[in-house]
């Protein structure tokens, strides 16, 4: 089971290690921001893989809760600059 | 364990610290301090941190992008390009220095876990056998914050209020 959930983990890297590509890569702006939010999509997931490996879930549920939750308003706040920015 | 599962993270943390120096859009640098400091907390959760984990996904990664772009909202002109000059000569002496010199020192540090390093034996076991008779809390980490050190506590609270109350009065919308 533990090598199992390692094998799951590291995959989950390697495909954030892709979506790290766009981020870095990105030629534009909107480009970034979606690979921010895939980043964040996975890594939601990775760290709750991560409270099973170490079978404390309950824990780590919550960061992972919290963190989709300001992640959500992280988004916001970022399209809303872009919408002001584009607008003046 | 053979195989240490913190080696592709902090590859991750580093490469993502690389490019919020290296990007040329402010913007761009903005939005990968955000997945620089949620790599950071994988690593505080994989090394078992879990509370300082959580702060660093709730603060790091959400308020700090939040504020950094309100920020730059408020602040900078309209074209967030950076041009930056090349750095000088002496910080290109002076910081491989200073890593070279944290390098040598981290070689002295005792390993993740061991039973023996100083942290272990010097305090910790005082706290963990005598918190809950002293203080009546049955989580250690709060006792220790809550009561061993509250006057600490109390000052960084204020600290951070009054760092709260500077950003709302700078940040308010002005009325003219």
């Amino acid at each position: 089971m533990k090598t199992f959930l390692i094998c799951v983990l590291v995959l989950l890297a390697i495909l954030i290690g892709v979506y790290l590509y766009r981020v870095l890569r990105g030629p534009t702006v909107f480009d970034r921001v979606l690979g921010l939010n895939g980043i964040s999509t996975k890594a939601i997931i990775l760290l709750i893989v991560i409270g099973i490996y170490f079978e404390r879930v309950d824990m780590f549920i919550d960061i992972s809760t919290g963190y989709a939750l300001l992640n959500l308003v992280g988004v916001l706040a970022v399209t809303k600059y872009l919408e002001e920015k584009g607008r003046s | 364990m053979i195989f240490s599962y913190e080696i592709p993270l902090l590859l991750l943390l580093l490469v993502t610290a690389a490019g919020a120096i290296l990007v040329k859009d402010l913007m761009s640098a903005v939005l990968l301090l955000g997945s620089y400091s949620f790599f950071l907390a994988l690593v505080w959760a994989w090394l078992g941190a879990v509370d300082v984990a959580f702060v660093e996904a709730v603060v790091g990664a959400g308020l700090a992008t939040v504020l950094f772009l309100l920020t730059l909202f408020r602040t900078a002109p309209k074209d967030t390009r950076l041009r930056r000059p090349p750095p000088s000569l002496t910080t290109l002496i002076i910081f491989p220095l200073l890593g070279i010199l944290l390098l040598y020192a981290a070689k002295d540090l005792p390993g993740f876990g061991d039973p023996n390093s100083p942290a272990s034996v010097h305090i910790s076991p005082t706290y963990l056998k005598q918190s809950y008779q002293d203080t009546h809390t049955p989580n250690v980490v709060t006792s220790v914050l809550m009561d061993y050190r509250s006057l600490d506590t109390m000052i960084e609270t204020v600290v951070i209020f009054s760092a709260g109350i500077a950003c709302a009065l700078l940040l308010r919308r002005q009325r003219r």
